[in-house]
């Protein structure tokens, strides 16, 4: 009973934080949904005993990746509201319509179109079927997912953490590379007077 | 405690006990942060050769009461720019997780001897702290990272020019020390062995060499505390309300009891760091040494908050005291101590560590002993680090000449050096 009623709250959180997001005019304000629904699927991975995957959700996304976008927002000044009539690119909004519809359409067909209704969605969307892992009495998730991460997909978590090194330092480089002439200037005591 | 699953069943009993005992505990930070308040204005004039308040109550002990009743009574403003609905919300979303991080600290309790800190009530295991969950210390970085809400809503909302800059400070100061503030953590982590704060103390109850502090090597503490009062936006990182620059930063616009719940958040945050200082580093309510010539008839669970109290206090002068003493820094210079310095040097740190618990495990077999073993570790582990220092001191070195070589080819540069 009473995971019905966290479910319910939690899933009615999710859904008017995600409806926020893309209805709201102000940048601010679709970003404040956004941390809403980041805590709703927080409440739901503590009721899944997921504590680890909460707090990093937590952590990681609200703590780290909305403040990103809020601080962009802010630096940037393009917080005031936007002029939502005007179409920017041509034809832009119809085919948004149409893929989200062909993506909808897969994912529903996907789900309840395949054989097997327990787990025929699933093969039918990945090629091959989910496995649940059933959690070991008495120990903590941090520990079964540290080693699952650590051996089974050892390599999967090294190849990710060259990727993001790549990526940070293309970002430093880029920068670097075409506004050398900016970066001096904000280093103090260079100000030309 | 651990792993308890938590929401599947409800306990009627349990329901009430946990209110309960985060009633009182809120209760219990609210008078400290009351005192806290009182203790900053004394100590502060003190060291400027004033004598502070001394009119409300005996040492002027009631004036945080007297001041907060009159923030109360005050007319509220909102300016006319302001976004209304995120200006009334932000003073909330600094309050809330500042006591929320405080509920993970165990406050007192017997770790003595190998106890476990629980005091039985009624037949009942009880600890002296309001949740221990499983992910314990990871729920403090969660909390701190979501204070930074309060302060950047604040600043935008008030839709002021003062209060912007302010957020965009407190942001990106955030941003810069959470990883270093995270990285130090991981290392009283891979010492302690686990998450729960209430297993964090216990392994640090063996007495004073059993400190985190000491287990780790003492360089851990050090960027801990630094990024900690970074986080808080402390002097001397107090950018973000920086009065000469930015009239009073995010809280510009703020009055009456919306000026108020910012103040007791951010002296709620000062407490409960220090705690978290307190709880990682320092043992908790763990004692320093057993007492084996005196044998006081206190309970073992009034003994642990003697000890808390004590090292608490540590930290609480040592906030005051940075205060009065050291200079705010400028903003490139809080920017480098945090990417160039803090952020390497914790990471290598935890490096060095991890390499020493991994020559432990797997018994390598270097020297004759273990302790050799370790020492050799140890040796090679800082002798990379230094490497690591010098390259990248060469890298910022080398990045320098060629911005300046391309930005001033002919002018002397001032302030390029430090």
């Amino acid at each position: 009973m009473i995971d019905v009623i966290v479910f319910a709250i939690s899933a009615l959180i999710i859904i008017g934080g995600a409806i926020g997001v893309i209805a709201l005019p102000n940048p601010v304000h679709a970003a404040l949904s956004l941390i809403a629904t980041f805590f709703g699927v927080a409440v739901l991975f503590v009721q899944q005993e997921a504590h680890f995957l909460a707090l990093v959700q937590v952590v990681v996304y609200a703590g780290a990746i909305v403040v990103l976008f809020l601080f962009v927002i802010m630096l940037l000044g393009v917080d005031r509201a936007q002029e939502l009539g005007v179409e920017p690119l041509a034809g832009q909004r119809a085919a948004g319509v149409a893929v989200g519809a062909v993506l909808l359409a897969l994912v529903v067909g996907g789900l309840f179109l395949s054989g097997d209704p327990d787990r025929g969605g699933a093969v039918a969307l990945t090629g091959q079927s989910g496995q649940v892992v059933p959690t070991v009495e008495g120990e903590q998730d941090v520990i079964q997912l540290a080693r699952d991460l650590f051996t089974r997909h050892l390599l999967t978590f090294e190849a990710t953490g060259i990727l993001l090194t790549v990526a940070t330092v293309g970002a430093v480089v880029l920068v670097r590379a075409r506004g050398a002439e900016d970066l001096i200037l904000d280093e103090p005591g260079t100000a030309q007077h | 405690m651990i792993g308890q699953p938590y929401l599947i069943d409800v306990d009627w009993g349990d329901l009430v006990q946990a209110v309960i005992t985060a009633v009182i505990s809120f209760a219990v930070l609210l008078v400290s942060v009351m005192l806290m308040v009182w203790f900053e204005r004394k100590v502060v004039s003190r060291l400027q050769n004033r004598i502070g308040p001394n009119q409300a109550g005996p040492f002027g002990l009631l004036q945080t009461l007297f001041d907060g009743t009159k923030l109360f009574f005050k007319e509220d403003l909102i300016p006319a720019e302001a976004d209304r609905f995120v200006f009334k919300l932000a003073p909330y979303l600094a309050l809330v997780p500042a006591f929320l991080m405080f509920t993970i600290i165990p406050v007192a309790g017997d770790f003595s001897n190998g106890h476990d800190g629980s005091v039985m009530v009624g037949g009942e295991k009880m600890f002296f702290q309001v949740i221990d969950p499983p992910v314990g210390i990871l729920f403090f970085l969660a909390m701190s990272a979501l204070g930074v809400y309060g302060i950047m809503l604040a600043g935008w909302s008030s839709g002021s020019k003062y209060p912007l800059i302010g957020s965009v400070r407190a942001s990106a100061q955030v941003i810069s020390y959470e990883a270093a503030l995270g990285l130090a953590l991981a290392s009283v982590l891979l010492v302690t062995g686990t998450l729960s704060t209430n297993g964090i103390v216990q392994a640090q109850s063996g007495g004073f060499t059993s400190w985190a502090l000491v287990t780790t090597g003492f360089v851990p503490f050090v960027i801990f505390v630094i990024a900690g009062t970074a986080e808080l936006n402390r002097p001397p990182f107090d950018l973000v309300e920086a009065e000469q620059e930015i009239v009073g930063g995010f809280h510009t616009e703020y009055s009456s009891i919306r000026f108020a719940l910012f103040f007791l958040a951010e002296f709620m945050n000062v407490v409960t760091m220090s705690a978290i200082f307190v709880t990682l580093f320092l043992g908790g309510p763990a004692p320093a040494w057993d007492f084996p010539w005196i044998d006081l008839p206190l309970p073992g669970a009034l003994m642990g908050f003697i000890w808390f109290f004590g090292k608490l206090l540590i930290f609480l002068f040592m906030f005051v005291w940075f205060r009065a003493t050291l200079p705010r820094l400028r903003y490139d210079q809080l920017m480098d101590l945090g990417w160039k310095v803090l952020i390497p040097l914790a990471l290598g740190w935890l490096l060095v560590l991890a390499g020493i618990r991994v020559a432990q495990d797997n018994n390598i077999g270097l020297a004759d002993t273990a302790f050799g073993d370790t020492l050799i570790i140890l040796v090679i582990g800082l002798a990379g680090l230094a490497a690591g220092a010098g390259l990248l001191a060469a890298a910022i070195k080398n990045a320098r000449n060629e911005a300046s070589a391309v930005a001033l080819p002919t002018s002397g540069i001032v302030g390029m050096e430090d």
